[in-house]
C-alpha cells in the first residue's frame, strides 16, 4: 500500500458510517475507487432484490468527499452543501463501485460528479453531482 | 377481491407503514415510520454512533439522511396509492442546510404532492424539533410500477452485457 492509500484508508476508517456500510477505498495514482461489498442489510427492495437507493447515494457522496480530500491533499473531509442523485439502473445484490471526478475546486466551494456501477463501468447504476464546502484550514 | 380503500379504515395505510419492517436497510438503521396519512409520511432516524460522518464533532453522515429521506419519500408515494405497487427512485436532490445536532434523533416528513400514472413527485424536510429549522430538504421523483414485468428474484440473474 502506498503512503497516500494508507492515509486515505485510515481517514475513511475513522468515519463510522463508512464502516457501517462496509465501504473501503482503493487508490491507484490519484484515481480513487470506493468499493461497497454486497451485504444483505443494504437491500431496499427484498423482492427483486435491489440495493437501497440511499446506500448507493451514500456511497457516491463518500466517494466525492474522499476524492476531494485526495485532490486537496487534506485529511479533512469537506461538508456537503447539496447533492443530486440520478438512479439509472436497479442495484443488484453484488459489489458496487464508485468513482468521483472533481470538476472544480474554488476557494470555498467544490463541484464534483460521481458514478456508481456494478458489472461494467460503462453501465452505471447511478450518477451524482454535488457541491461541497471546502475546509478553510487545509494549508495549516 | 378488492383491497379495502382508504375511506374504509386504515388497513392499507397500516400495511404501508409496516413496509419499513421488510426493508433490510431500514431495519439495520432502525428507521421508523412514526405517522402516516394519505400521501404523507413522518419518520425517525435514531442517532447511533455508527452513523457518525465526522468523528471530531459526532455529526451524522450525509448518507444517513440520504437513506432516511429516500425511504420516507418512497413511503409517502406508496401512501398516495389506492393499491400499492412497486416503485423506484428516479432522482433525489438533497440540500443540507446545517449539520444535524450530535446525539439527537432526526425526524422528517415527506409529502407526495403529485402522483400520475408513471411518475410521482415528493418533497421532504428533516429536522430535530421544528420543520421551520430544517437540517435538510429533499425533492424527489419516483417511477411507479418500476418492476416493468420483472419477476421477484430478477436481480439475482446476471445482467446481459
Amino acid at each position: 500500500m502506498t503512503e497516500a492509500q494508507t492515509r486515505l484508508t485510515a481517514a475513511l476508517a475513522r468515519v463510522p458510517y463508512a464502516n457501517f456500510l462496509g465501504v473501503r477505498a482503493e487508490l491507484k495514482g490519484d484515481e480513487l475507487t470506493l468499493v461497497l461489498p454486497y451485504a444483505e442489510r443494504l437491500i431496499g427492495n427484498p423482492l427483486l432484490p435491489a440495493l437501497h437507493g440511499g446506500v448507493v447515494g451514500a456511497l457516491m457522496e463518500l466517494t466525492a468527499l474522499t476524492q476531494l480530500a485526495v485532490a486537496a491533499k487534506s485529511e479533512k473531509f469537506p461538508k456537503t452543501i447539496d447533492i443530486g442523485i440520478d438512479y439509472l439502473r436497479s442495484g443488484r445484490p453484488v459489489d458496487t463501485f464508485a468513482r468521483a471526478r472533481v470538476v472544480k475546486i474554488g476557494r470555498r466551494i467544490a463541484n464534483v460528479q460521481a458514478e456508481a456501477w456494478q458489472d461494467a463501468r460503462e453501465k452505471p447504476i447511478a450518477a451524482m453531482h454535488g457541491h461541497f464546502l471546502m475546509p478553510d484550514d487545509t494549508s495549516n | 377481491m378488492s383491497e379495502p380503500g382508504y375511506g374504509e379504515g386504515d388497513s392499507v395505510l397500516d400495511r404501508v407503514r409496516a413496509l419499513v419492517k421488510f426493508t433490510p436497510l431500514a431495519v439495520a438503521m432502525g428507521l421508523e415510520i412514526t405517522r402516516i396519512e394519505r400521501a404523507k409520511a413522518w419518520g425517525k432516524a435514531p442517532y447511533k454512533p455508527e452513523f457518525i460522518g465526522d468523528p471530531e464533532t459526532g455529526v451524522i453522515a450525509g448518507g444517513v439522511l440520504t437513506a432516511f429521506l429516500d425511504q420516507l419519500c418512497g413511503t409517502a408515494v406508496i401512501a398516495a396509492m389506492d393499491a400499492p405497487v412497486i416503485i423506484a427512485t428516479v432522482d433525489l436532490r438533497i440540500d443540507y442546510m446545517r449539520p444535524a445536532t450530535p446525539g439527537r434523533d432526526v425526524l422528517a416528513e415527506a409529502h407526495c404532492y403529485k402522483i400520475g400514472k408513471s411518475v410521482a413527485f415528493v418533497r421532504a424536510v428533516a429536522y430535530e424539533d421544528d420543520p421551520e429549522n430544517p437540517i435538510a430538504h429533499a425533492v424527489s421523483a419516483f417511477m411507479i410500477n418500476s418492476d416493468a414485468g420483472r419477476k421477484p428474484g430478477a436481480n439475482l440473474k446476471e445482467r446481459r452485457k
